[in-house]
């Protein structure tokens, strides 16, 4: 009974409309970001490098390289912030943490595509 | 007048707050408790509320337990905390409604028990060196005194020995939510003592 609460309580803050996507995927995630009283919509869009945890704690960290510096956003899986995730390509990947993408620039940068099965 | 409860921590999970915030919280069940006892200063010495926590069977409990708590239901867990100015009466019931959201509660609760700790672990002592050709050194205590003068070891020095298992009180603990039709807090942070131990919960006082 003791973990079957938690588990509520957590399940009220999952959300169900998560896409399947994993390491080396390129995705465009939707923020919401507040400025003073008003809220727009950021888009942030790249290859996701890594995801850990799990359940309530899950988190993913989207790379892109912007104006030649390379930005890494780490995300809540089930952040309220964010508003929708977006696949754009799937990635073939032979490992799950995509951390030697971090050393490399261009055309050595890439992830080869998986073909939809 | 500060209110007190009894609770059985749940366990520990994280929740997004209305800002979206993301906060660890412990699930903490939380009341119904009924009052059971009155101390006052004529009789007791002291003023204090007596509260009873978790209904059980009759049979479960002493013929004591079952005269001093006379019409209420048999209650498991008995506790009291002190206050000078209690408009309760014997035999209301208190419960998580008591409380609101963003105040700051007392926690106080056994903590786990760790057994017999070393030095580094119970009183947060570096260790010794290693490297450097060490040897047996790396969680060592170090000098423990002088030589010959005093030619003894002080009194209080610290050492090795049984940790945890204790009361320890958490101050300031900020409740997150509160599910009134299950009886849950859930309370920002963490709280003494392992997932399925009793924790008193009490009002801040003086705020």
């Amino acid at each position: 009974m003791s973990t079957t609460l938690i588990e509520e309580i957590n399940n009220e803050a999952l959300k169900t409309d998560i896409p399947n996507f994993s390491s080396g995927d390129t995705v465009r995630v939707h923020v919401k970001v507040r400025e003073g009283d008003r809220e727009r919509i950021q888009v942030f869009e790249g290859i996701v490098i890594k995801r850990r945890g799990s359940g309530i704690r899950e988190t993913y960290t989207v790379r892109r390289v912007s104006h030649g510096v390379g930005v890494e956003r780490c995300f809540q899986l089930h952040s309220p912030f964010v508003e929708n995730i977006e696949v754009i390509r799937q990635g073939r990947t032979r490992r799950s943490k995509l951390y030697y993408l971090r050393g490399r620039q261009g055309r050595a940068a890439r992830v080869r595509e998986r073909s939809r099965s | 007048m500060p209110i007190g409860l009894i609770g059985r921590k749940i366990g520990m999970t994280h929740v997004y707050d209305d800002d979206g915030r993301f906060l660890p919280v412990t699930v903490v069940r939380a009341g119904p408790c009924y009052v059971t006892q009155l101390k006052d200063l004529a009789r007791d010495g002291y003023q204090a509320v007596q509260i009873g926590f978790e209904e059980t069977r009759e049979e479960l409990i002493s013929g004591a337990e079952q005269g001093h708590l006379g019409s209420l239901p048999a209650l498991r867990h008995l506790r009291e905390y002190r206050t000078e100015d209690s408009e309760l009466s014997v035999g209301d019931e208190i419960t998580v409604d008591s409380f609101e959201v963003g105040q700051r509660l007392t926690v106080s609760g056994t903590s786990k028990g760790k057994g017999f700790a070393g030095v580094m672990k119970r009183h947060g002592f570096r260790g010794g060196p290693r490297t450097h050709g060490q040897s047996d050194r790396e969680r060592a205590p170090g000098s423990i005194g002088a030589g010959n003068t005093p030619g003894r070891v002080f009194k209080g020095t610290r050492m090795a020995g049984r940790l945890g298992g204790g009361r320890v009180t958490r101050k300031k603990v900020e409740i997150v939510r509160i599910d009134a039709d299950k009886n849950v807090l859930l309370l920002k942070g963490a709280v003494p003592g392992h997932s399925g131990g009793l924790v008193m919960l009490n009002e801040e006082r003086g705020n």
